[in-house]
Protein backbone atom coordinates (compact mmCIF):
# COMPACT_ATOMS: atom_id res chain seq x y z
CA UNK A 1 0.00 0.00 0.00
CA UNK A 2 1.29 3.48 -0.78
CA UNK A 3 2.13 5.57 2.20
CA UNK A 4 2.33 9.30 1.75
CA UNK A 5 5.62 10.91 2.82
CA UNK A 6 5.43 13.83 5.25
CA UNK A 7 8.28 16.34 4.84
CA UNK A 8 9.33 18.90 7.42
CA UNK A 9 10.42 22.32 6.14
CA UNK A 10 11.18 24.75 8.96
CA UNK A 11 8.24 24.42 11.27
CA UNK A 12 5.86 23.44 8.49
CA UNK A 13 4.88 19.89 7.59
CA UNK A 14 4.42 19.31 3.90
CA UNK A 15 2.28 16.50 2.55
CA UNK A 16 2.30 16.08 -1.19
CA UNK A 17 -0.25 13.50 -2.30
CA UNK A 18 1.07 11.87 -5.46
CA UNK A 19 -1.51 9.25 -6.42
CA UNK A 20 -5.16 8.35 -6.20
CA UNK A 21 -5.32 7.01 -2.62
CA UNK A 22 -7.17 4.04 -1.23
CA UNK A 23 -9.40 4.81 1.75
CA UNK A 24 -7.04 2.90 4.02
CA UNK A 25 -4.10 5.09 2.96
CA UNK A 26 -6.21 8.20 3.57
CA UNK A 27 -6.92 7.09 7.13
CA UNK A 28 -3.26 6.18 7.70
CA UNK A 29 -2.19 9.63 6.51
CA UNK A 30 -4.61 11.30 8.89
CA UNK A 31 -3.18 9.37 11.84
CA UNK A 32 0.49 9.84 11.03
CA UNK A 33 -0.05 13.56 10.42
CA UNK A 34 -1.57 14.04 13.86
CA UNK A 35 1.40 12.22 15.35
CA UNK A 36 3.98 14.25 13.42
CA UNK A 37 2.36 17.58 14.33
CA UNK A 38 2.52 16.70 17.97
CA UNK A 39 6.07 15.24 17.90
CA UNK A 40 7.59 18.10 15.85
CA UNK A 41 5.59 20.95 17.32
CA UNK A 42 4.93 22.16 13.77
CA UNK A 43 2.98 25.39 13.44
CA UNK A 44 1.62 24.68 10.00
CA UNK A 45 0.58 21.88 7.68
CA UNK A 46 0.40 22.14 3.91
CA UNK A 47 -1.45 19.46 1.98
CA UNK A 48 -0.70 19.64 -1.73
CA UNK A 49 -3.49 17.99 -3.75
CA UNK A 50 -2.56 19.40 -7.17
CA UNK A 51 -2.06 15.89 -8.55
CA UNK A 52 -5.46 14.61 -7.42
CA UNK A 53 -8.08 14.52 -10.16
CA UNK A 54 -10.77 13.28 -7.77
CA UNK A 55 -11.59 14.25 -4.22
CA UNK A 56 -14.71 12.49 -2.98
CA UNK A 57 -16.52 13.01 0.32
CA UNK A 58 -14.24 10.51 2.07
CA UNK A 59 -11.07 12.37 1.09
CA UNK A 60 -12.86 15.68 1.74
CA UNK A 61 -13.68 14.53 5.25
CA UNK A 62 -10.02 13.62 5.79
CA UNK A 63 -8.96 17.16 4.82
CA UNK A 64 -11.53 18.66 7.20
CA UNK A 65 -10.51 16.32 10.01
CA UNK A 66 -6.80 17.02 9.57
CA UNK A 67 -7.53 20.75 9.70
CA UNK A 68 -9.57 20.32 12.88
CA UNK A 69 -6.98 18.09 14.55
CA UNK A 70 -4.11 20.43 13.72
CA UNK A 71 -6.08 23.38 15.06
CA UNK A 72 -6.43 21.56 18.36
CA UNK A 73 -2.68 20.93 18.26
CA UNK A 74 -2.07 24.64 17.58
CA UNK A 75 -1.12 24.29 13.93
CA UNK A 76 -2.73 25.84 10.84
CA UNK A 77 -3.62 23.71 7.79
CA UNK A 78 -3.57 24.99 4.23
CA UNK A 79 -4.81 22.87 1.32
CA UNK A 80 -3.05 23.91 -1.88
CA UNK A 81 -3.43 23.22 -5.59
CA UNK A 82 -7.02 22.04 -5.79
CA UNK A 83 -7.92 21.66 -9.45
CA UNK A 84 -10.88 23.64 -10.86
CA UNK A 85 -12.85 20.52 -11.80
CA UNK A 86 -12.37 19.12 -8.30
CA UNK A 87 -13.46 22.41 -6.70
CA UNK A 88 -16.59 22.59 -8.88
CA UNK A 89 -17.43 18.98 -8.01
CA UNK A 90 -17.03 19.51 -4.26
CA UNK A 91 -19.24 22.61 -4.38
CA UNK A 92 -21.85 20.75 -6.45
CA UNK A 93 -21.81 17.92 -3.93
CA UNK A 94 -22.42 20.38 -1.12
CA UNK A 95 -19.02 20.02 0.50
CA UNK A 96 -17.87 23.47 1.61
CA UNK A 97 -14.82 22.45 3.69
CA UNK A 98 -15.50 25.27 6.12
CA UNK A 99 -12.58 26.30 8.23
CA UNK A 100 -9.95 25.04 5.82
CA UNK A 101 -7.53 27.58 4.42
CA UNK A 102 -6.66 27.23 0.77
CA UNK A 103 -4.04 28.55 -1.64
CA UNK A 104 -3.48 28.26 -5.38
CA UNK A 105 -0.09 26.62 -5.04
CA UNK A 106 2.64 25.55 -2.63
CA UNK A 107 4.48 28.88 -2.72
CA UNK A 108 1.35 30.86 -1.86
CA UNK A 109 0.47 28.30 0.80
CA UNK A 110 3.84 28.84 2.48
CA UNK A 111 3.37 32.60 2.27
CA UNK A 112 -0.08 32.30 3.82
CA UNK A 113 1.34 30.37 6.77
CA UNK A 114 4.23 32.77 7.37
CA UNK A 115 1.86 35.73 7.04
CA UNK A 116 -0.32 34.25 9.74
CA UNK A 117 2.72 33.74 11.91
CA UNK A 118 3.60 37.42 11.62
CA UNK A 119 0.09 38.46 12.61
CA UNK A 120 -0.13 36.12 15.59
CA UNK B 1 -20.08 -0.33 -27.20
CA UNK B 2 -17.63 -0.77 -24.37
CA UNK B 3 -19.27 -2.37 -21.37
CA UNK B 4 -17.16 -3.54 -18.47
CA UNK B 5 -17.82 -5.03 -15.09
CA UNK B 6 -15.64 -4.87 -11.98
CA UNK B 7 -16.11 -6.52 -8.61
CA UNK B 8 -16.18 -4.30 -5.52
CA UNK B 9 -14.80 -6.27 -2.62
CA UNK B 10 -12.11 -4.06 -1.09
CA UNK B 11 -10.63 -0.54 -1.01
CA UNK B 12 -8.47 -1.25 -4.02
CA UNK B 13 -11.56 -2.08 -6.09
CA UNK B 14 -13.01 1.36 -5.31
CA UNK B 15 -9.89 2.92 -6.84
CA UNK B 16 -10.17 0.61 -9.87
CA UNK B 17 -13.82 1.59 -10.36
CA UNK B 18 -12.76 5.26 -10.37
CA UNK B 19 -10.13 4.53 -13.02
CA UNK B 20 -12.52 2.50 -15.19
CA UNK B 21 -15.22 5.20 -15.03
CA UNK B 22 -12.62 7.82 -15.93
CA UNK B 23 -11.46 5.95 -19.02
CA UNK B 24 -15.01 5.28 -20.25
CA UNK B 25 -15.89 8.95 -19.60
CA UNK B 26 -12.92 10.00 -21.74
CA UNK B 27 -14.10 7.67 -24.54
CA UNK B 28 -17.59 9.17 -24.29
CA UNK B 29 -16.03 12.62 -24.70
CA UNK B 30 -17.30 14.06 -21.43
CA UNK B 31 -15.66 17.37 -20.54
CA UNK B 32 -13.06 17.41 -17.78
CA UNK B 33 -15.57 18.76 -15.26
CA UNK B 34 -18.21 16.21 -16.30
CA UNK B 35 -15.65 13.42 -15.99
CA UNK B 36 -14.67 14.59 -12.53
CA UNK B 37 -18.28 14.81 -11.35
CA UNK B 38 -19.08 11.33 -12.66
CA UNK B 39 -15.91 9.75 -11.25
CA UNK B 40 -16.59 11.35 -7.86
CA UNK B 41 -20.19 10.08 -7.88
CA UNK B 42 -18.93 6.60 -8.85
CA UNK B 43 -16.44 6.72 -5.99
CA UNK B 44 -19.21 7.51 -3.49
CA UNK B 45 -21.45 4.76 -4.86
CA UNK B 46 -18.67 2.16 -5.02
CA UNK B 47 -17.82 2.91 -1.40
CA UNK B 48 -21.50 2.55 -0.44
CA UNK B 49 -21.58 -0.82 -2.21
CA UNK B 50 -18.56 -1.89 -0.18
CA UNK B 51 -19.48 -0.38 3.19
CA UNK B 52 -23.24 -0.89 3.32
CA UNK B 53 -23.82 -3.61 0.75
CA UNK B 54 -20.95 -5.79 1.93
CA UNK B 55 -19.46 -5.79 -1.56
CA UNK B 56 -20.91 -6.22 -5.03
CA UNK B 57 -20.09 -5.15 -8.57
CA UNK B 58 -20.07 -2.14 -10.88
CA UNK B 59 -20.99 -2.17 -14.57
CA UNK B 60 -19.82 0.76 -16.66
CA UNK B 61 -20.73 1.40 -20.28
CA UNK B 62 -20.50 4.05 -22.96
CA UNK B 63 -24.02 4.75 -24.23
CA UNK B 64 -25.50 6.91 -26.98
CA UNK B 65 -28.91 8.44 -27.55
CA UNK B 66 -29.24 9.96 -30.99
CA UNK B 67 -26.28 12.32 -31.25
CA UNK B 68 -25.78 12.36 -27.47
CA UNK B 69 -22.96 10.42 -25.91
CA UNK B 70 -22.81 9.44 -22.27
CA UNK B 71 -21.76 6.98 -19.58
CA UNK B 72 -23.98 4.72 -17.51
CA UNK B 73 -22.73 3.11 -14.32
CA UNK B 74 -24.65 0.53 -12.32
CA UNK B 75 -23.74 -0.49 -8.76
CA UNK B 76 -25.24 -3.71 -7.38
CA UNK B 77 -24.96 -5.35 -4.01
CA UNK B 78 -26.72 -8.16 -2.21
CA UNK B 79 -26.60 -6.40 1.14
CA UNK B 80 -29.34 -5.60 3.63
CA UNK B 81 -30.91 -2.99 1.32
CA UNK B 82 -32.07 0.50 2.23
CA UNK B 83 -35.13 0.65 4.44
CA UNK B 84 -35.83 4.36 4.14
CA UNK B 85 -34.70 5.68 0.77
CA UNK B 86 -35.76 9.28 1.40
CA UNK B 87 -33.76 9.35 4.61
CA UNK B 88 -30.70 7.84 2.91
CA UNK B 89 -30.82 10.57 0.26
CA UNK B 90 -30.96 13.34 2.85
CA UNK B 91 -27.79 15.40 3.16
CA UNK B 92 -26.00 14.85 6.42
CA UNK B 93 -27.64 11.50 7.06
CA UNK B 94 -25.11 8.75 7.52
CA UNK B 95 -25.09 5.35 9.09
CA UNK B 96 -21.35 4.93 8.68
CA UNK B 97 -18.21 6.92 8.04
CA UNK B 98 -18.12 9.91 5.72
CA UNK B 99 -19.86 13.24 5.65
CA UNK B 100 -23.30 11.85 4.93
CA UNK B 101 -23.13 13.27 1.43
CA UNK B 102 -22.58 9.97 -0.36
CA UNK B 103 -25.91 9.14 -1.96
CA UNK B 104 -27.40 12.65 -2.04
CA UNK B 105 -24.09 14.14 -3.21
CA UNK B 106 -23.73 11.53 -5.95
CA UNK B 107 -27.24 12.32 -7.16
CA UNK B 108 -26.37 16.00 -7.63
CA UNK B 109 -23.31 15.11 -9.71
CA UNK B 110 -25.09 13.11 -12.42
CA UNK B 111 -27.89 13.70 -14.94
CA UNK B 112 -29.96 10.62 -14.18
CA UNK B 113 -30.13 8.76 -10.90
CA UNK B 114 -32.24 5.83 -9.75
CA UNK B 115 -32.17 3.50 -6.77
CA UNK B 116 -33.87 0.15 -6.45
CA UNK B 117 -33.76 -1.31 -3.01
CA UNK B 118 -35.78 -3.17 -0.47
CA UNK B 119 -34.76 -4.66 2.87
CA UNK B 120 -33.16 -8.05 2.39
CA UNK B 121 -32.80 -7.99 -1.37
CA UNK B 122 -29.85 -5.68 -1.90
CA UNK B 123 -29.49 -2.36 -3.64
CA UNK B 124 -28.99 -1.31 -7.25
CA UNK B 125 -28.04 2.28 -8.05
CA UNK B 126 -27.97 3.41 -11.69
CA UNK B 127 -26.44 6.73 -12.72
CA UNK B 128 -26.03 8.34 -16.15
CA UNK B 129 -24.06 11.36 -17.24
CA UNK B 130 -24.27 12.87 -20.74
CA UNK B 131 -21.66 14.87 -22.56
CA UNK B 132 -22.78 18.49 -22.93
CA UNK C 1 -32.22 -13.66 -57.96
CA UNK C 2 -30.58 -10.74 -56.14
CA UNK C 3 -27.03 -11.69 -57.00
CA UNK C 4 -25.80 -10.31 -60.26
CA UNK C 5 -28.87 -8.22 -61.05
CA UNK C 6 -26.66 -5.41 -62.27
CA UNK C 7 -24.13 -7.40 -64.32
CA UNK C 8 -25.52 -6.25 -67.66
CA UNK C 9 -25.48 -2.60 -66.60
CA UNK C 10 -22.00 -3.00 -65.16
CA UNK C 11 -20.74 -4.43 -68.47
CA UNK C 12 -22.36 -1.74 -70.57
CA UNK C 13 -21.04 1.04 -68.35
CA UNK C 14 -17.56 -0.37 -68.11
CA UNK C 15 -17.35 -0.56 -71.90
CA UNK C 16 -18.38 3.09 -72.14
CA UNK C 17 -16.70 4.33 -68.98
CA UNK C 18 -14.98 7.28 -70.64
CA UNK C 19 -18.13 8.66 -72.26
CA UNK C 20 -20.14 8.05 -69.09
CA UNK C 21 -17.61 9.89 -66.91
CA UNK C 22 -17.61 12.85 -69.19
CA UNK C 23 -21.39 13.08 -69.35
CA UNK C 24 -21.66 12.72 -65.57
CA UNK C 25 -19.02 15.35 -64.96
CA UNK C 26 -20.77 17.76 -67.31
CA UNK C 27 -24.07 17.34 -65.44
CA UNK C 28 -22.49 17.82 -62.00
CA UNK C 29 -20.18 20.68 -62.93
CA UNK C 30 -23.13 22.62 -64.29
CA UNK C 31 -24.93 22.34 -60.96
CA UNK C 32 -21.85 23.20 -58.86
CA UNK C 33 -21.39 26.39 -60.88
CA UNK C 34 -17.64 26.06 -61.01
CA UNK C 35 -17.15 26.24 -57.27
CA UNK C 36 -15.30 22.96 -57.33
CA UNK C 37 -12.51 22.71 -59.95
CA UNK C 38 -13.48 20.42 -62.83
CA UNK C 39 -10.32 18.40 -62.44
CA UNK C 40 -11.32 17.62 -58.88
CA UNK C 41 -14.88 16.68 -59.84
CA UNK C 42 -13.45 14.47 -62.55
CA UNK C 43 -11.07 12.73 -60.18
CA UNK C 44 -13.72 12.18 -57.51
CA UNK C 45 -16.22 10.79 -59.97
CA UNK C 46 -13.86 8.49 -61.80
CA UNK C 47 -12.97 6.95 -58.48
CA UNK C 48 -16.61 6.59 -57.43
CA UNK C 49 -17.61 5.14 -60.80
CA UNK C 50 -14.77 2.64 -60.78
CA UNK C 51 -15.59 1.45 -57.26
CA UNK C 52 -19.30 1.25 -58.06
CA UNK C 53 -18.79 -0.75 -61.29
CA UNK C 54 -16.37 -3.08 -59.55
CA UNK C 55 -18.95 -3.79 -56.85
CA UNK C 56 -21.70 -4.33 -59.41
CA UNK C 57 -19.56 -6.67 -61.47
CA UNK C 58 -18.89 -8.68 -58.33
CA UNK C 59 -22.63 -9.26 -58.08
CA UNK C 60 -23.57 -6.63 -55.52
CA UNK C 61 -27.34 -6.15 -55.21
CA UNK C 62 -29.71 -3.45 -54.04
CA UNK C 63 -28.61 -3.38 -50.40
CA UNK C 64 -26.12 -0.53 -50.03
CA UNK C 65 -25.23 -1.71 -46.53
CA UNK C 66 -23.79 -4.90 -48.04
CA UNK C 67 -20.09 -5.63 -47.85
CA UNK C 68 -19.19 -5.09 -51.55
CA UNK C 69 -20.34 -1.46 -51.19
CA UNK C 70 -18.18 -0.69 -48.15
CA UNK C 71 -15.56 1.23 -50.13
CA UNK C 72 -18.21 3.09 -52.13
CA UNK C 73 -20.00 4.13 -48.94
CA UNK C 74 -16.76 5.43 -47.47
CA UNK C 75 -16.04 7.44 -50.63
CA UNK C 76 -19.52 8.99 -50.74
CA UNK C 77 -19.48 9.84 -47.03
CA UNK C 78 -16.11 11.50 -47.40
CA UNK C 79 -17.40 13.49 -50.39
CA UNK C 80 -20.55 14.61 -48.52
CA UNK C 81 -18.60 15.59 -45.46
CA UNK C 82 -16.20 17.78 -47.41
CA UNK C 83 -19.08 19.37 -49.38
CA UNK C 84 -20.89 20.12 -46.10
CA UNK C 85 -17.80 21.68 -44.57
CA UNK C 86 -17.21 23.80 -47.67
CA UNK C 87 -20.73 25.17 -47.36
CA UNK C 88 -22.40 23.53 -50.36
CA UNK C 89 -26.15 22.96 -50.14
CA UNK C 90 -27.57 19.47 -49.61
CA UNK C 91 -28.94 19.67 -53.18
CA UNK C 92 -25.52 20.40 -54.62
CA UNK C 93 -24.14 17.51 -52.65
CA UNK C 94 -26.72 14.87 -53.55
CA UNK C 95 -26.80 15.88 -57.21
CA UNK C 96 -23.33 14.39 -57.61
CA UNK C 97 -24.92 11.00 -57.12
CA UNK C 98 -28.33 11.60 -58.70
CA UNK C 99 -26.74 12.90 -61.89
CA UNK C 100 -25.25 9.47 -62.50
CA UNK C 101 -28.76 8.25 -63.33
CA UNK C 102 -29.08 10.79 -66.12
CA UNK C 103 -25.63 10.04 -67.41
CA UNK C 104 -26.28 6.28 -67.53
CA UNK C 105 -29.63 6.84 -69.24
CA UNK C 106 -28.05 9.08 -71.87
CA UNK C 107 -25.49 6.42 -72.65
CA UNK C 108 -28.16 3.69 -72.82
CA UNK C 109 -30.25 5.83 -75.12
CA UNK C 110 -27.55 5.40 -77.68
CA UNK C 111 -26.34 1.84 -77.03
CA UNK C 112 -28.75 0.13 -74.66
CA UNK C 113 -30.86 -2.96 -75.07
CA UNK C 114 -34.13 -4.12 -73.49
CA UNK C 115 -32.33 -6.20 -70.87
CA UNK C 116 -30.32 -3.21 -69.71
CA UNK C 117 -33.42 -1.05 -69.45
CA UNK C 118 -35.11 -3.60 -67.22
CA UNK C 119 -32.10 -3.54 -64.92
CA UNK C 120 -32.20 0.23 -64.97
CA UNK C 121 -35.31 0.37 -62.75
CA UNK C 122 -33.52 -1.43 -59.95
CA UNK C 123 -30.36 0.55 -60.68
CA UNK C 124 -32.31 3.76 -60.25
CA UNK C 125 -33.42 2.65 -56.78
CA UNK C 126 -29.84 1.84 -55.90
CA UNK C 127 -28.74 5.33 -56.88
CA UNK C 128 -31.55 6.82 -54.78
CA UNK C 129 -30.32 4.86 -51.78
CA UNK C 130 -26.77 6.06 -52.34
CA UNK C 131 -27.96 9.65 -52.65
CA UNK C 132 -29.88 9.33 -49.39
CA UNK C 133 -26.65 8.20 -47.78
CA UNK C 134 -24.98 11.43 -48.90
CA UNK C 135 -27.94 13.39 -47.47
CA UNK C 136 -27.58 11.74 -44.10
CA UNK C 137 -23.85 12.21 -43.97
CA UNK C 138 -24.25 15.80 -45.10
CA UNK C 139 -26.78 16.54 -42.33
CA UNK C 140 -24.56 14.96 -39.69
CA UNK C 141 -21.52 16.90 -40.86
CA UNK C 142 -23.51 20.16 -40.76
CA UNK C 143 -24.65 19.42 -37.23
CA UNK C 144 -21.03 18.96 -36.20
CA UNK C 145 -20.13 22.28 -37.79
CA UNK C 146 -23.01 24.02 -36.00
CA UNK C 147 -22.21 22.61 -32.58
CA UNK C 148 -18.55 23.50 -32.86
CA UNK C 149 -19.53 27.03 -33.88
CA UNK C 150 -21.86 27.26 -30.88
CA UNK C 151 -18.95 26.29 -28.67
CA UNK C 152 -16.69 28.88 -30.26
CA UNK C 153 -19.36 31.53 -29.73
CA UNK C 154 -19.56 30.63 -26.04
CA UNK C 155 -15.80 30.97 -25.79
CA UNK C 156 -15.84 34.32 -27.56
CA UNK C 157 -18.61 35.64 -25.37
CA UNK C 158 -16.68 35.02 -22.17
CA UNK C 159 -13.35 36.78 -22.13
CA UNK C 160 -11.29 36.48 -18.97
CA UNK C 161 -8.80 39.35 -18.81
CA UNK C 162 -5.94 40.08 -16.48
CA UNK C 163 -6.42 43.65 -15.25
CA UNK C 164 -3.70 43.78 -12.62
CA UNK C 165 -0.98 41.55 -11.34
CA UNK C 166 -2.95 38.81 -9.58
CA UNK C 167 -6.35 40.20 -10.54
CA UNK C 168 -8.60 38.79 -13.27
CA UNK C 169 -11.78 40.40 -14.58
CA UNK C 170 -14.67 38.66 -16.25
CA UNK C 171 -17.00 41.22 -17.81
CA UNK C 172 -20.21 39.38 -18.65
CA UNK C 173 -22.42 40.81 -21.38
CA UNK C 174 -25.78 39.49 -22.48
CA UNK C 175 -28.10 36.79 -21.30
CA UNK C 176 -26.44 34.30 -19.03
CA UNK C 177 -28.00 30.92 -19.69
CA UNK C 178 -27.20 27.90 -17.61
CA UNK C 179 -24.88 26.37 -20.21
CA UNK C 180 -22.96 29.60 -20.67
CA UNK C 181 -22.78 30.20 -16.92
CA UNK C 182 -21.12 26.82 -16.61
CA UNK C 183 -18.58 27.53 -19.33
CA UNK C 184 -17.83 30.90 -17.75
CA UNK C 185 -17.27 29.32 -14.37
CA UNK C 186 -14.89 26.70 -15.69
CA UNK C 187 -12.94 29.16 -17.76
CA UNK C 188 -12.53 31.64 -14.92
CA UNK C 189 -11.33 28.99 -12.49
CA UNK C 190 -8.87 27.54 -14.99
CA UNK C 191 -7.49 31.01 -15.75
CA UNK C 192 -6.98 31.62 -12.02
CA UNK C 193 -4.70 28.58 -11.97
CA UNK C 194 -2.96 29.36 -15.27
CA UNK C 195 -2.13 32.93 -14.31
CA UNK C 196 -1.64 32.34 -10.59
CA UNK C 197 -4.21 35.03 -9.79
CA UNK C 198 -5.73 35.12 -6.31
CA UNK C 199 -8.45 37.63 -7.14
CA UNK C 200 -11.25 37.70 -9.67
CA UNK C 201 -13.90 40.28 -10.47
CA UNK C 202 -17.11 39.03 -12.02
CA UNK C 203 -18.77 42.07 -13.55
CA UNK C 204 -22.44 41.60 -14.44
CA UNK C 205 -23.21 45.19 -15.52
CA UNK C 206 -24.07 43.88 -18.98
CA UNK C 207 -26.34 41.10 -17.79
CA UNK C 208 -30.00 42.14 -18.11
CA UNK C 209 -31.48 39.56 -15.74
CA UNK C 210 -30.59 36.56 -13.64
CA UNK C 211 -32.73 33.63 -12.62
CA UNK C 212 -32.26 31.30 -9.67
CA UNK C 213 -30.07 28.93 -11.64
CA UNK C 214 -27.72 31.64 -12.86
CA UNK C 215 -27.47 33.20 -9.40
CA UNK C 216 -26.64 29.75 -8.04
CA UNK C 217 -23.93 29.36 -10.69
CA UNK C 218 -22.38 32.65 -9.63
CA UNK C 219 -22.42 31.54 -6.02
CA UNK C 220 -20.90 28.18 -6.86
CA UNK C 221 -18.15 29.88 -8.86
CA UNK C 222 -17.24 32.02 -5.89
CA UNK C 223 -17.25 29.00 -3.57
CA UNK C 224 -15.18 26.87 -5.95
CA UNK C 225 -12.66 29.70 -6.32
CA UNK C 226 -12.35 29.83 -2.54
CA UNK C 227 -11.64 26.11 -2.38
CA UNK C 228 -8.80 26.76 -4.81
CA UNK C 229 -7.45 29.64 -2.78
CA UNK C 230 -8.83 32.64 -4.68
CA UNK C 231 -11.38 35.34 -3.83
CA UNK C 232 -14.08 36.73 -6.10
CA UNK C 233 -15.80 40.09 -6.10
CA UNK C 234 -19.09 40.54 -7.92
CA UNK C 235 -19.64 43.98 -9.40
CA UNK C 236 -22.31 45.77 -11.39
CA UNK C 237 -25.37 44.17 -9.83
CA UNK C 238 -28.33 46.15 -11.19
CA UNK C 239 -31.12 47.14 -8.81
CA UNK C 240 -33.58 44.75 -10.51
CA UNK C 241 -31.12 41.90 -10.18
CA UNK C 242 -30.54 42.74 -6.51
CA UNK C 243 -34.31 42.57 -6.03
CA UNK C 244 -34.47 39.22 -7.81
CA UNK C 245 -31.66 37.84 -5.69
CA UNK C 246 -33.38 38.88 -2.48
CA UNK C 247 -36.82 37.77 -3.67
CA UNK C 248 -35.44 34.36 -4.61
CA UNK C 249 -34.02 34.02 -1.14
CA UNK C 250 -30.51 33.46 -2.44
CA UNK C 251 -27.94 34.07 0.27
CA UNK C 252 -24.90 35.98 -0.99
CA UNK C 253 -23.48 35.78 2.51
CA UNK C 254 -19.98 37.17 2.86
CA UNK C 255 -19.30 37.51 -0.87
CA UNK C 256 -17.91 40.94 -1.65
CA UNK C 257 -20.08 43.00 -3.99
CA UNK C 258 -19.30 46.40 -5.52
CA UNK C 259 -21.38 48.80 -7.57
CA UNK C 260 -18.91 49.26 -10.39
CA UNK C 261 -16.04 47.39 -11.94
CA UNK C 262 -13.75 50.28 -10.93
CA UNK C 263 -14.67 49.98 -7.25
CA UNK C 264 -14.19 46.24 -7.41
CA UNK C 265 -10.78 46.73 -8.97
CA UNK C 266 -9.71 49.07 -6.16
CA UNK C 267 -10.81 46.50 -3.58
CA UNK C 268 -9.06 43.67 -5.41
CA UNK C 269 -5.82 45.61 -5.77
CA UNK C 270 -5.83 46.58 -2.11
CA UNK C 271 -6.35 42.92 -1.26
CA UNK C 272 -3.22 42.02 -3.19
CA UNK C 273 -1.36 44.08 -0.64
CA UNK C 274 -0.65 47.14 -2.79
CA UNK C 275 -1.64 50.36 -1.09
CA UNK C 276 -3.89 52.23 -3.45
CA UNK C 277 -3.33 55.96 -3.82
CA UNK C 278 -6.02 58.55 -3.09
CA UNK C 279 -6.70 59.33 -6.74
CA UNK C 280 -7.29 55.70 -7.56
CA UNK C 281 -9.75 55.11 -4.72
CA UNK C 282 -11.86 58.03 -5.86
CA UNK C 283 -12.03 56.87 -9.43
CA UNK C 284 -15.46 55.86 -10.61
CA UNK C 285 -17.37 57.67 -7.87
Amino acid sequence: MDSVPILKIGDVLLVSIQTDLQDEAVMALQESLAERISSTGASGVIIDISVLDVVDSFAGRMLATVAAISRVLDAETVVVGMRPAVAITLVEMGLSLDGIKTALDLERGMRLLSGDGALA
Amino acid sequence: MTRRELPINDDGDVVRVRQLVRSVAVDARLSLVEQTKLVTAASELARNTLTYGGGGAATVEHITNGTKSGVRAIFRDKGPGIADLDLALTDGYTSGKGLGLGLGGARRLVDEFSVESSPGSGTTVTVTKWAR
Amino acid sequence: MEAGIFTRIAQLCRAREERLSERWRALVSASLGGRVPETQVDKEQREILDVLLTALALGAGRDIEAEPYAELRALLMELSRSRAQQGFSPRETAISVFALKGAVLDVFDQDGDAEAFREFVAFSQLIDELALLTFETYARAREEVISSQAEQLLELATPVVKVWDGVLALPLVGTLGSARAQVVMEKLLQTLVDTGSEHAIIDITGVPAVDTQVAQHLLKTVMAARLMGAECIISGIRPQIAQTIVALGIEFGDIATKGTLADALVLAISRTGVSVGGDLTKRGR
